[in-house]
């Protein structure tokens, strides 16, 4: 039994992981409705550009803040002169753009930064959390930050007007432009928060990962499953699958024979897709209805 | 989904040209068979090798049309049965002998039949839910022929080496040059196959499916059927494209079989056109000769400058080679007119 709550925690904290990458990924996706492929290299790129300024003496908040801003005003502007004038063409095509856009960003890291593995500080600080071995501070507060995230996220979209109006571009653009809503500039706000999103996950990854240019390879497939887990549509759910992935990753690891590393992510995957056949939405993804 | 799109905008485009311009089409296609049959009479063998390359890689991309294009679905598991494919086809030459030609209908009936079965639970999921399962299989491929209990004939992370067949009935032509006509036959067979399933009541009711599931449902469409039968045809085409890719390469090993490959042969597919057959070897050429081209303009710089080439292209033709193609029975249209 000992054994099995502590592989739960260990679980929850690279959950906390998988939770925040899905929670950009939600976001991105409630406002341009399909999945961005380029978003952990997008977050990657921010946590370089903060590790930057660190090595350039800025304290930690300052390089996170200014991170932060740098992505979320890149994000918009990558939306704006990269997406914006694909917006009629096939979705096939855009998905085709991310995946351009993904090569970019990789070969570019590299070439300014090198393949170098680096070492990322923590705020929080990498002793042991209320005694326990399995979760360090750090991981206690990426679990925290992810959680504050999804509450301010909350509050975003249902109390303020321009979540709103970003909900309603996103639902029925129709309709949301007729009633004076820029749905256009929406599009470029999501891009904006996603951007800044990532770059919170980033930051908060890259102590546990370190940071080197393909950092987020992995993650981004855990992200990826735990946002279509929880539902494409819920930021709550993101989250909920986020922990959940994390948890079933390290369960098949430990009691499943014969799992090594390898086969850890076809298992989860694996998993997740039972859960999907039975409910093809997510956990707590909207049933879209389809009409002819 | 985007295909359904496409043939709404752009049906009107191609019937809009007279009758006489569709033998521009068919004056492309005959002096594009000319070259490929043609061609290698005076490269080298490298060049051959490669061109071979372009032939099974097109057919991959053909396989993905036939699915992504014809039927909706979205793949991203397509390297896993093209390393299937490929498996079987140098587990059968390499372990118990059988002549190459035989091991590649084994392969098509083998990946027919994985196609087939994965496409049951997929039935339940579209769009992003789709890619995931399909993504899933592909990352699964590669750990799952690298298993202990296969090792005996698979070889486990080594891989196996294939060896490349000899010209049949002392015909005086290298093993290359064999090998490249012996695919150009085979890729053309599926081709023209694949050209009439679109075009049949299967066909038909796959493109059905594609546009609207429900309106092809109420017209008595047994869309479950139709759906995995897709995924099977598909399969079994990608199949023989890996059969065909083992033999040219002379060797399998289970990482050549990644993620990565899906990706290209998506991109093959957005390239070459979504939906259009013919596309399908220009965008087999794009990956290919592009990142290979990339890397000529710069080395550290090859995978940005592969990115920045293919926006390039998804900004200038958004629908493919196949907007090439319309733009240019349009243009011969109008210029028989004046």
């Amino acid at each position: 039994m000992e054994l099995f709550t502590n592989q739960v925690l260990a679980g929850i904290a690279t959950g906390a992981i998988y939770a925040c990458m899905a929670l950009a990924v939600v976001m991105i996706y409630q406002a341009i409705d399909h999945l961005n492929f380029a978003q952990g290299e997008m977050a990657m790129f921010s946590t370089f550009i903060s590790w930057q300024l660190m090595q350039w003496g800025v304290p930690y908040w300052g390089a996170f803040i200014i991170a932060l801003v740098l992505s979320f005003v890149g994000g918009i502007a990558i939306e704006r002169i990269l997406f914006k004038p694909l917006a009629k063409a096939p979705i096939l095509t855009n998905v085709a753009g991310f995946i351009a856009l993904y090569a970019i960003i990789n070969s570019s890291a590299g070439l300014i930064w090198d393949f170098t593995i680096k070492q990322y500080p923590t705020p929080f600080g990498s002793s042991p959390f209320l005694g326990s071995q399995l979760i360090s501070t750090h991981q206690a507060g990426m679990i925290g930050v992810t959680v504050l995230l999804l509450i301010a996220l909350y509050f975003f979209f249902q109390y303020t007007r321009i979540g709103l109006a970003m909900r309603a571009a996103a639902s029925v653009p129709e309709s949301a432009r007729l009633v004076g809503i820029n749905t256009s500039w929406m599009i470029a706000l999501g891009w904006g928060m996603a951007s800044a999103i990532g770059a919170i996950a980033g930051m908060l990854i890259a102590p546990v990962v370190f940071l080197e240019p393909n950092m987020m390879g992995g993650v981004l497939i855990y992200g990826f499953a735990a946002a279509v887990l929880g539902g494409l549509t819920s930021p709550f759910g993101a989250v909920v699958g986020g922990f959940l992935v994390g948890i079933f990753e390290n369960l098949a690891g430990t009691y499943i024979p014969g799992v090594g590393n390898e086969l850890k992510l076809p298992i989860a995957l694996a998993l997740i897709i039972s859960v999907l056949v039975v409910k093809p939405a997510g956990l707590f993804g909207r049933h879209i209805v389809k009409r002819v | 989904m985007s295909a359904a799109e496409d043939v709404v905008t752009e049906a009107p485009a191609v019937e809009a040209v007279p009758k006489r311009a569709m033998t521009l089409g068919t004056g492309t296609s005959l002096l594009v068979l000319l070259l490929l049959i043609a061609v290698p009479l005076f490269a080298k063998n490298f060049v051959i090798f490669q061109l071979t390359q372009l032939l099974y890689l097109g057919l991959a991309v053909l396989a993905l049309n036939i699915l992504t294009g014809g039927s909706g679905q979205f793949s991203l598991g397509q390297s896993a049965f093209y390393g299937i494919g490929a498996y079987v086809t140098a587990v059968m030459m390499e372990q118990f002998n059988v002549p190459y030609f035989l091991c590649l209908p084994a392969a098509a009936v083998v990946c027919f039949g994985a196609g087939f079965l994965f496409g049951q639970p997929a039935l339940r999921l579209s769009g992003v839910y789709l890619a995931l399962a399909t993504f899933a299989l592909a990352t699964a491929m590669p750990q799952l022929l690298k298993l202990n209990f296969l090792e005996h004939w698979t070889g486990g992370v080594q891989g196996l080496v294939v060896t490349k067949p000899d010209a049949p009935f002392g015909l005086p032509m290298s093993q290359d040059m064999w090998l490249y006509y012996f695919t150009l036959v085979v890729v053309l067979a599926i081709y023209i196959f694949s050209v009439n399933l679109l075009r049949s009541r299967s066909g038909r009711a796959f493109m059905a499916i594609r546009d609207n599931e429900i309106a092809a449902s109420a017209m008595g469409i047994n869309v479950a059927l139709y759906k995995t039968l897709a995924f099977g045809v598909s399969a079994a085409v990608t199949g023989v494209a890996g059969g065909l890719s083992a033999i040219a390469v002379q060797f399998v090993a289970p990482d050549s079989f990644t993620i990565t490959l899906a990706i290209q042969l998506f991109l093959g597919m957005v390239v070459g056109g979504v939906g259009w057959l013919p596309g399908s070897i220009v965008g087999a050429a794009f990956i290919i000769f592009v990142p290979n081209i990339a890397e000529g303009i710069s080395k550290g710089l090859s995978g940005a400058v592969f990115g920045v080439l293919l926006f390039a292209v998804i900004y200038l033709v958004p629908h493919g080679a196949r907007q090439v193609a319309i733009l240019g029975q349009q243009l011969a249209g109008r210029l028989r007119k004046n």
